[in-house]
């Protein structure tokens, strides 16, 4: 083992040997082990949010012709110390007549909700925290704790418009985890297993590139989890103050931004990781540290597409959002599903016949799901051609914006 | 290690704070929530009766699906209808929900 | 006495403690909280069963859809019993009866089976027990007609739900 080509498994067999040559058990050591660990992991989750918040803001003030934070170290790069101080000096506010237990467990569950996510994660063929066979189902559990945090920060606040980001936080998130199930059903035919690092193992073709359409689908119902713009009716200034954060401040405030952001660059990691290969990238099976960094290039590539969606797309109405839901994704995951499983099971059945040397087999199998997916892709196109609306509906009768009244018979006298 | 007698007591209480839940509470949503607490001790007892007397086939678990499929089904149904009933008749109170009584 | 023991008395302790809290509690969204503690805690004993899928379906399920479809329909119906008044019938006393005479005749049953002290032996092949239950679920000669009729029940709720809760156009 050689501590250049995987420093985190050396580091990790080091302490266990020093551990156990000071007379402790092998059973606690790994124990200890794992918890150090798990710290680190989620250590590195809040610090990698530090310098995607600095990125954002900096995109964010690119795409508005502004220079955005420029004045704490280089390129304003160190602008998120000033303030997280800022945030940790300010005044708890706790409202009259919040419920103060659930008031104050939502920031810690919607936070930790997306921080387990990340004990899943493979950062490399050999650095990932648990590879547990029912990897994917775990993130969606983990989305339904997130769910539940919301709800519990809009009821608990005692405000009305918290109330109002609450229901509107069940309708978006519980509604769009249906074709994010769906989508995430697609990899684990593709391949034959649920968890996240057999997962990558098995993309020798990348997934994109076998399902597209999959791809596409976990993306977007992704970032409406995310509660992100175009989404993010939980918290639309214009029409409900905050939403479900509106009676929070300070530090608790603070937990559910920096949970926002975290979760925005989760599913970044997590579509980089489940359709764009993960790790794999030339030499990242002999040196994992390599896969470390072609997972990250791979996830910030991924995080830049949902920063320039957030930056540049208008908000959506909850009728627009749910018929986008119900209408349009979540028949296409399921039409995707049944295709996908019916191809893959006659592609096996057929193949044996056609005799494909063993190297090309999987790029055969990936062009034949490319090509339904492109087929799906057509006659999708086609059915929204045929029902769009061509002319806007007149709702009222029109009216002139200002008409000077008519004067009273006694004035023209 | 842990005997299965254990899992059976624990899922016994269980079912009983369950059935006295559905017994006393006034709120149809609490008598739905005191079904919940006994399906799940239903679960737990399957699931230990297969670890225990017959981990090599996979019954206990088909079984543990099925009443799964079972509890979403019955809250769907059972929630709609308590508010289709509030909506008429502003009231979740199970003993006002009379109207078959005579 | 050994790690897995002292998790399952602190953990069936707390399962114990939230589901009486469920029953009692006289605010309605507190209720479903602590449901949602119980649910967890029967979670943790699917893991301790060598079951970890249905402790992750046990999260999804449960704690994902059913615990939030209870708080929204207690928000929905929260101007009427809102902590005003005992929650439970004047005749509690009768449910708990029955409940306590229901465990000691559980009970009696239990001690007069001679499987009741049975201990575990190890489980085999526990990595392929998700392929195992897959399978099962979809062959005709084992599972698959309960698996059908779970499927109709899921859909003819589903309308069912839809149908009574939504609202009547005229």
């Amino acid at each position: 083992m050689n501590f250049f080509s995987d420093p985190i498994t050396f580091i990790g067999n080091w302490l266990g040997n020093l551990l156990v040559s000071i007379g402790i058990s092998q059973q606690a050591a790994t124990v200890i082990i794992t918890f150090i660990a798990a710290g680190v992991v989620g250590m590195f989750g809040f610090s990698l949010v530090i310098f995607t918040i600095w990125l954002e803001r900096k995109l964010y003030a690119r795409i508005q012709d502004r220079i955005g934070p420029n004045r704490v170290g280089p390129w304003g790069i160190f602008q998120t110390f000033p303030d997280m101080i800022k945030i940790f000096t300010k005044e708890y506010i706790t409202p009259i007549g919040v419920d103060k237990v659930a008031y104050n467990l939502a920031p810690i569950l919607s936070v930790s909700a997306v921080l387990l996510i990340w004990a899943v994660m493979p950062f490399a063929k050999t650095i990932v925290g648990t590879d547990v066979n029912v990897g994917v189902l775990y993130l969606v559990a983990m989305g339904g704790i997130g769910a539940l945090g919301i709800i519990l920060a809009g009821w608990s606040s005692n405000n009305k418009y918290s109330l109002l980001g609450a229901f509107r936080a069940v309708a978006q998130i519980v509604s769009y985890e249906v074709p994010m199930v769906l989508a995430l059903l697609i990899p684990v035919l593709l391949g034959r297993t649920m968890g996240v690092n057999s997962l990558v193992n098995a993309q020798s073709v990348w997934f994109i590139i076998m399902s597209p359409i999959a791809a596409f689908i976990f993306f977007t119902s992704s970032i409406a989890e995310t509660g992100r713009a175009p989404f993010d009716l939980l918290e639309a200034e214009s029409e409900i103050v905050a939403g479900y954060q509106t009676e929070y401040s300070g530090l608790k405030f603070g937990m559910f931004y920096v949970g926002e952001f975290l979760h925005a660059f989760t599913i970044s990691a997590l579509t980089a990781a489940l359709f764009l290969g993960g790790w794999r990238g030339p030499f990242a099976e002999q040196i994992p540290i390599l896969g470390v960094a072609y997972f990250f290039i791979k996830a910030f590539i991924v995080y830049f597409f949902v920063a320039l969606i957030r930056i540049s797309m208008p908000r959506l109405r909850i009728d627009q959002m749910l018929n986008f839901n119900w209408k349009f994704l979540t028949p296409l995951a399921l039409v995707l599903l049944i295709a996908t499983a019916v191809v893959d099971k006659a592609f096996y059945l057929v193949i044996p016949g056609l005799n494909i040397s063993a190297g090309l087999l999987p790029w055969a199998r990936a062009a034949v799901h490319l090509g339904v997916n492109l087929i799906i892709v057509l006659v999708t196109v086609q059915i929204l051609k045929s029902h769009h609306i061509s002319t806007v509906k007149i709702v009222g009768k029109p009216r002139p914006v200002a008409v000077a009244p008519e004067p009273p018979a006694s004035v023209i006298s | 290690m842990i005997p299965l007698s254990w899992y059976l007591i624990f899922a016994a209480i269980l079912f009983c704070v369950g059935l006295y839940g559905v017994l006393v509470r006034k709120n149809a949503i609490g008598i739905l929530m005191g079904i919940e607490l006994m399906l799940n001790s239903i679960n737990i007892n399957l699931i230990a009766f297969w670890r225990y007397r017959a981990s090599d086939g996979i019954a206990g678990q088909a079984f543990a699906i099925i009443v799964f499929a079972v509890a979403a089904a019955e809250v769907a149904v059972g929630l709609a209808l308590i508010i289709s009933i509030y909506r008429r008749r502003s009231s979740v109170v199970a003993e006002d929900m009379n109207l078959l009584k005579w | 006495m050994a790690a897995e023991q002292i998790i399952f008395i602190l953990v069936a302790a707390v399962t114990l403690g939230a589901a009486i809290s469920v029953v009692t509690s006289r605010n309605l969204i507190h209720s479903a909280l602590w449901l949602i503690l119980a649910l967890f805690g029967v979670a943790i004993f699917y893991v301790l069963l060598d079951a970890g899928f249905f402790a992750v379906i046990q999260v999804i399920i449960y704690i994902g859809a059913i615990a939030i479809l209870f708080i929204f329909a207690a928000m929905l119906t929260r101007r009427v019993m809102q902590e005003t008044g005992p929650q439970s019938n004047s005749t509690w006393w009768l449910g708990a009866l029955i409940a306590v005479l229901l465990f000691a005749g559980i009970a009696l049953i239990f001690v007069n089976w001679q499987g009741f002290t049975t201990t575990a032996s190890d489980l085999t092949n526990p990595g392929g027990r998700i392929v195992q239950l897959g399978l099962a679920l979809v062959s005709p000669d084992q599972y698959l007609l309960p698996f059908e009729l779970a499927s109709i029940l899921l859909v003819a709720a589903m309308i069912g739900a839809i149908y009574v809760a939504g609202e009547k156009k005229q």
